[in-house]
């Protein structure tokens, strides 16, 4: 019995909850909502160093017994995710205190934040595979009325897209997990990962494996991305940067969890599958990263390669690839939150979207500048930042099996990243300035602020690397061995 | 326009008691056998809806005045509330727990907190439907 572990859940739909009726009062509803995140990240903290010692935690909703009640586990990789979302998540509120207008603020952007968060967190907590679905929809239906809020014409139109795909995905979920759950006769996840075990993977569940294949990837943006640079690139910079850090991430932890616990038996068909998913992602997210000249867009296709190149280490599938992959994936959560507040607050100084309409912004904004010059740095893994480690552990992972071609599109994409961030960089940071000192827009304290934080925290990942090897080393160990996590579920109380 | 709906406010106005009647019978019998604050939240939404479709929205909103976004928050905290009570008192999230008390005219009867729960699951149905369906007659100017 450990009720911390519900806490990243309830805590935030308990407060968003609270701050609807605290409508009028704008300054509360940031202090509150701030306090809430901060506090999260704090108890993530403390649960991840009590994972180290006491092993993975379970809480079984109201002391129903698995495989019978439903259950938060939390093991280190979900932990470490819930701590980096909480601290982005924080970030880009301080971001939308100053930009996203009171407008906003005012039709319940914070608590809807905060359910985000929570259908966030509770992805990443749960031990059930329906407690999965419903997360999801929390999630989903708070990222629905986000990319909405504001109500401006491509806003409505990237919206319906986003939705009608959304809703697509969601009813496919369902009808895997009947499939499942018909199958099998369980939805405990470590409880399904016995009986399949048990069963032997015949032809009927890697159809299923392969249906919540499509399904996870419709939500990470692996090979079915074609919704996400449109959806991306509409709503205000903070949401943008949201999204782009934590609703992607969300499908892949998906994909780990179902492609390490439940169906590893028959690695033919879903590794090399997902393998071929995320060299194609790679490939077409480069073409795109490159091809078009608004920044929004092409933020959003840099979003779609780290997709790619997260799930390589997947589809090796070896512990070190794992853990590359988990390093890759705390540390685009901070990048493209970054990257995201970066590419919004430069439209905003200028006003132009289009990289060769802006030039000259270093000389106006130092500052900034160096910000987008290091996060160019970080997410094309220059060491010692923090891209480097998870590229260098993926690539020692594919070297390690032999999967070369998935080696040279891994690395082979990160110059495209370089490319295609350098191109933004020296056409709108370089050059000479197109503001004068008159029209210079003012750098507001509350935009710069958030940059530089993400800065600092993308700095000290790639330092303290080695301060963390230990929390990724013991995630990457539990997913690459299911009997570690199922143990933990089915092994009673200890 | 003005149309002629004698039949349906006459009968309305009996039949609105039934549902409501018949919707708090679901909603208190839920946790031991059919029925429950989900049901229970959705008819007795329907007779709200039914109110309204009969006379008209000022009318309701004079007897019956509350705002129904407010009405689904307080039935979702009051759901989370009794999850995150079950933590202060130091057992697992979402336990549940009952008594039996001897109560002056119903005599002995069972108390849930579970009936706690489904209170805040049916204001939670009952104020998302009725906004739904407000802000859809709106729309329509």
């Amino acid at each position: 019995m450990n009720n911390l572990i519900v806490l990243p859940l309830i805590i935030p739909i308990m407060v968003g909850i609270i701050l609807v009726f605290l409508r009028p009062y704008v300054k509360l509803q940031r202090a509150i909502s701030l306090i809430t995140m901060i506090g999260i990240a704090v108890v993530s903290i403390f649960t991840l160093n009590r994972i180290q010692t006491d092993g993975i935690i379970r809480l079984d909703f109201a002391g129903w017994q698995p495989p019978f009640g439903i259950l938060f586990v939390a093991d280190s990789f979900a932990m470490l995710l819930v701590l980096t979302a909480s601290i982005v998540t924080a970030i880009c509120l301080i971001h939308a205190f100053s930009s996203i207008g009171e407008r906003h603020e005012k039709m319940y952007f914070y608590p809807f934040v905060l359910f985000l968060v929570a259908g966030v967190n509770g992805s990443f907590l749960t031990g059930d595979l329906f407690n999965l679905f419903v997360c999801f929809e929390v999630m989903l239906l708070a990222s629905y009325v986000l990319i909405t809020l504001g109500g401006t014409k491509p806003q409505l139109r990237e919206s319906i897209k986003y939705v009608v795909i959304n809703i697509l995905a969601s009813w496919f979920f369902l009808v895997a997990l009947a499939y499942l759950y018909g199958t099998v006769g369980t939805l405990n996840m470590a409880h399904i990962s016995e009986r399949v075990a048990e069963a032997g993977q015949g032809p009927l569940l890697t159809t299923i494996s392969i249906l919540f294949l499509i399904v996870f990837s419709l939500k990470a943006g692996l090979l079915l991305f074609f919704w996400l640079p449109g959806s991306y690139s509409v709503p205000p910079t903070a949401v943008a940067a949201l999204f782009g850090a934590l609703l992607t991430k969300v499908g892949i932890y998906a994909l780990f969890r179902t492609f390490t616990l439940i169906f590893y038996h028959d690695p033919l068909i879903s590794q090399t599958l997902i393998g071929i998913m995320a060299g194609i992602t790679l490939i077409v997210g480069c073409i795109g990263a490159i091809a078009f000249k608004d920044v929004r867009l092409i933020v959003s296709y840099n979003v779609v390669i780290a997709v790619g190149f997260i799930l390589i280490g997947l589809a090796v599938g070896t512990e070190t690839s794992i853990a590359g992959s988990i390093y890759y994936i705390i540390h685009d959560m901070i990048a493209k939150a970054m990257l995201f507040l970066l590419a919004g607050t430069m439209i905003y100084l200028t006003g132009k979207s289009k990289i060769d309409e802006m030039s000259g912004l270093i000389r106006n904004y130092p500052l900034f500048g160096w910000m987008f010059f290091l996060v160019t740095c970080s997410l094309a893994g220059i060491p010692p930042l923090s891209g480097f480690v998870g590229k260098i552990l993926v690539g020692q992972g594919a070297i390690e099996s032999g999967s070369y071609v998935l080696l040279t599109l891994a690395f082979l994409s990160s110059i495209v990243v370089l490319y295609s961030l350098l191109r933004i960089f020296l056409n709108t940071i370089f050059g000479e300035t197109i503001i004068s000192l008159e029209d210079e827009k003012p750098m507001k304290m509350g935009m710069i602020i958030p940059i530089v934080l993400l800065g600092i925290a993308t700095i000290s990942l790639g330092l303290g690397a080695e301060f963390l090897s230990g929390y990724v080393a013991d995630a990457a160990h539990t997913l690459s061995n299911p009997s570690v996590y199922i143990d933990a579920v089915m092994g009673g109380d200890k | 326009m003005k149309i002629n709906d004698v039949i349906l406010r006459t009968i309305s106005r009996i039949v609105v008691f039934i549902i409501l009647t018949f919707g708090v019978y679901l909603f208190l019998s839920g946790h031991n056998t059919p029925g429950g604050g989900f049901i229970g939240g959705l008819v007795l939404a329907s007779a709200i809806v039914l109110l309204y479709l009969s006379t008209d929205i000022e009318t309701v909103q004079k007897s019956l005045p509350l705002d129904f976004k407010y009405v689904a928050a307080v039935g979702v905290l009051l759901a989370t509330a009794t999850g995150f009570g079950s933590i202060l008192f130091g057992v697992p999230f979402m336990s549940q727990t009952f008594a039996y008390f001897d109560l002056p005219i119903f005599g002995v009867t069972e108390l849930t907190t579970v009936t706690i729960f489904e209170a805040g699951v049916a204001l939670t149905v009952v104020g998302v439907l009725v906004t739904i369906i407000l802000s859809i007659s709106e729309d329509g100017g």
